[in-house]
């Protein structure tokens, strides 16, 4: 599944970057803000006008990233 | 002599950690060319050594994306003209977020330069129980290690001895290594994590991003904000105005011989000063309001929080901030915006930060509001006067989304803005680093801004006091001067949207700085410059249509040229300059069309 589609709360380990073009920067960014395989993720918050953007947190640091940049990330769900 | 450069990720406290090592010898420019922010400072090493350091922008990744990610990679590598490659890298990471950090610090060994690595805010990291081995640290990492405490008076000495001893090149890790697998191994090899973030982050987050209370206390800061611009801003004011009146009035009478140099230096340059100054009172408290919530890690959340709104309408949560800024004065809003790294966002936010009220229309407002709108309460608890000050406010806002909306409708380039943005730990911000955050933005205000309403307040005065009246004239002196012909000849455009001679006459030195209006309108009423005298003029002689006319024209007009100087440097193109100007002076001279024309049929 993808780290937009995670609930509020809801805790994940990435597993790949999926980039939508061949020269995605945004993808590369997330590479190396630290989503990459085995990383754990957790969906901290969300902001009040639709949902949008995530408050995630990778590592130890959050970030805030738009719906569209979290499409991007596949994550496998912690049973 | 040493060079030395600061390198690191956001947040990581470099910047602080530059104010502890420089104090307050720091230059501040531009790197030639673009627009990124160039700090350098100097200090000595325990041993005498002189050291020139610079504070690069914070980056995460040599793999740039925005023009100060591109400076700071050019600067380590030696590519940028006029920078001496730095003899030492200073790798700055922060203690307590080594995951993100160290990865950057393997990233610049791949360039086999000396590097230092400083473990920054250690004390937090310890009181998180963090524990930090740093000598199997250094060990693996193959470059020195030293802890540092930005907060605290010997926090870098550590660093300042260590820069002693020479530092020998890194060598570079092998290309294939991955880098995020060597950070975890590293971080398995030598730091110890009771937990993955502050519990205070934690508590403060489920409160301060929560979609409700957020919000609401978002709303609560920013009233608070304007309150204490306002409230604490006013004596302040006064003080400074009453302290330029008396020293006119001191130094006047010594000049008496000379009358026309008694004119030029109490009318002129004293006035003038005095014009300039009265403004850093409301720029230093926004400001400090400003730094502080930066410092302390809210403003992030704020954007985080409005990011989704701010996207409906073509902007970004991080043009906030500088629109924010704005509301001081644009152009430290407007340099604020280098902040913003797609440079479409960035230009759009420059675009529309004019339409933000800055303090130079309060007296403007102040003035008209105070003739022309009675003291009323409506609504039981409302003044009359503070709904309309408030509604102007609202409409520069409103029209500023609707232009930035405009914007987006226009450009051709729909490619996707990535917000990617960082919600740092919080802290409590340094008073130095206030401080000196503060002086850097006084002394922007009083060198860009300073010098230009000095100069057209004496060539104001010139134009206002030549050529002098003929003999056994009736009419106030400026009405025979050069001013008083361009007044005149300008009425012709200004007619049909009701402004008097008078009010054009005004607008000609009002384009040095919006407040210096007010100052020459009681010129023109003779009054000499006695801003008491000229509420009761306007009451009397203005229409309450044209009265309108020229609130809203304010509300739009590029009457600035300050702003103007500042949006070709950030922007490095007259074209934008030209747009920005031809857009606001044809929505200010339609809006006042208008309101003019409702007004007179109203009244």
């Amino acid at each position: 599944m993808r780290l937009s589609e995670l609930s509020r709360g809801a805790s994940a380990v990435v597993r790949s970057i999926e980039p939508v073009s061949a020269t995605d920067a945004v993808a590369r960014r997330l590479r190396d803000l630290g989503f990459v395989d085995g990383e754990p993720v957790r969906i901290v918050g969300q902001g009040p006008f639709g949902g949008d953007p995530l408050l995630v947190q990778v590592g130890y640091t959050r970030f805030a990233l738009r719906r569209a940049e979290a499409a991007r990330v596949i994550v496998e769900g912690t049973p | 002599m040493l060079h030395l450069a600061l390198v690191g990720n956001p947040n990581c406290g470099k910047t602080a950690l530059f104010n502890l090592l420089t104090g307050a010898r720091q230059k501040v420019a531009n790197y030639a060319g673009v627009t990124v922010e160039r700090k350098e400072g100097s200090f000595t090493t325990a041993a005498g050594r002189s050291v020139r350091l610079l504070d690069l922008p914070g980056t995460y990744s040599l793999d740039a994306a925005s023009p100060d990610e591109i400076i700071t990679r050019d600067v380590c590598l030696g590519t940028v003209p006029g920078e001496p490659r730095p003899d030492v890298i200073v790798c700055v990471a922060d203690a307590t977020n080594l995951r993100l950090h160290l990865r950057f610090v393997l990233e610049l060994k791949r360039l086999g330069r000396p590097m230092i690595l400083a473990l920054n805010m250690m004390d937090a990291a310890r009181r998180r129980g963090i524990v930090i081995d740093v000598p199997a640290l250094e060990r693996r990492l193959g470059i020195p290690v030293v802890e540092t405490v930005a907060v605290q008076r010997h926090g870098a000495d550590a660093l300042r001895a260590r820069l002693d001893t020479a530092v020998a090149p890194a060598s570079a890790p092998p290309a294939d290594l991955d880098l995020h697998a060597e950070v975890r191994s590293l971080l398995d090899a030598a730091v110890t994590m009771p937990n993955r973030t502050a519990a205070t982050d934690e508590a403060l987050d489920r409160v301060l991003v929560h979609p409700v209370f957020g919000l609401a206390i978002l709303a609560v800061v920013m009233f608070l904000i304007f309150q204490a611009v306002f409230s604490w801003a006013e004596p302040l004011m006064d003080g400074i105005e009453v302290a330029f009146g008396a020293l006119g009035e001191w130094i006047g009478p010594a000049l008496e011989s000379m009358p026309l140099l008694q004119s030029l230096v109490v009318d002129g340059i004293i006035a003038g000063i005095g014009g300039v100054l009265v403004f850093l009172p409301q720029i230093l408290i926004l400001f400090l309001f400003i730094l502080a919530l930066e410092e302390s890690g809210y403003l992030p959340r704020a954007a985080f929080l409005l990011d989704r709104l701010m996207l409906k309408v073509g902007l970004t949560g991080r043009s906030f901030i500088p629109l924010l800024s704005s509301f001081a004065c644009a152009i430290p809003g407007i340099m604020a915006t280098r902040s913003i790294q797609d440079p479409r966002d960035r230009l759009t936010t420059i675009m529309i930060a004019p339409l933000m009220t800055c303090s130079a229309r309060l007296p403007v407002y102040t003035l008209l509001i105070a003739a022309f709108i009675p003291e009323r309460t409506v609504a039981g608890a409302f003044n009359l006067q503070g709904i309309v000050l408030f509604s102007l406010y609202v409409g520069g806002i409103v029209s500023a989304l609707a232009v930035a909306w405009v914007i987006k409708r226009l450009r051709k380039d729909k490619s996707e803005h990535a917000l990617l943005m960082e919600l740092p730990s919080y802290r409590i911000p340094h008073p130095r680093d206030l401080a000196i955050g503060l002086w850097e933005r006084a002394m922007i205000f009083v060198k860009r801004v300073g010098g230009i309403i000095l100069a057209l307040t004496v060539i104001l005065w010139f134009l206002s006091t030549f050529p002098a009246p003929p003999e056994g004239a009736t009419e106030p002196a400026i009405d025979y001067s050069f001013a008083g012909r361009l007044g005149h000849a300008l009425h012709a455009v200004f007619a049909p949207i009701g402004f008097n001679w008078q009010i054009c006459i005004a607008l000609v030195p009002g384009l040095a700085a919006r407040e210096v209006a007010v100052a020459s309108l009681a010129t023109v009423y003779a009054l000499g410059g006695n801003e008491d005298g000229l509420q009761a003029v306007v009451a009397n002689e203005w229409t309450l249509a044209t009265a309108l006319s020229l609130l809203i024209w304010y509300v739009f007009a590029p009457m600035c040229l300050s702003t103007l100087a500042t949006v070709r440097r950030e922007t490095n193109s007259w074209r934008q300059v030209w747009i920005m100007t031809g857009y606001l002076f044809g929505l200010a001279y339609l809006a006042s069309f208008i309101t003019y024309r409702i007004a007179l049929a109203w009244s």
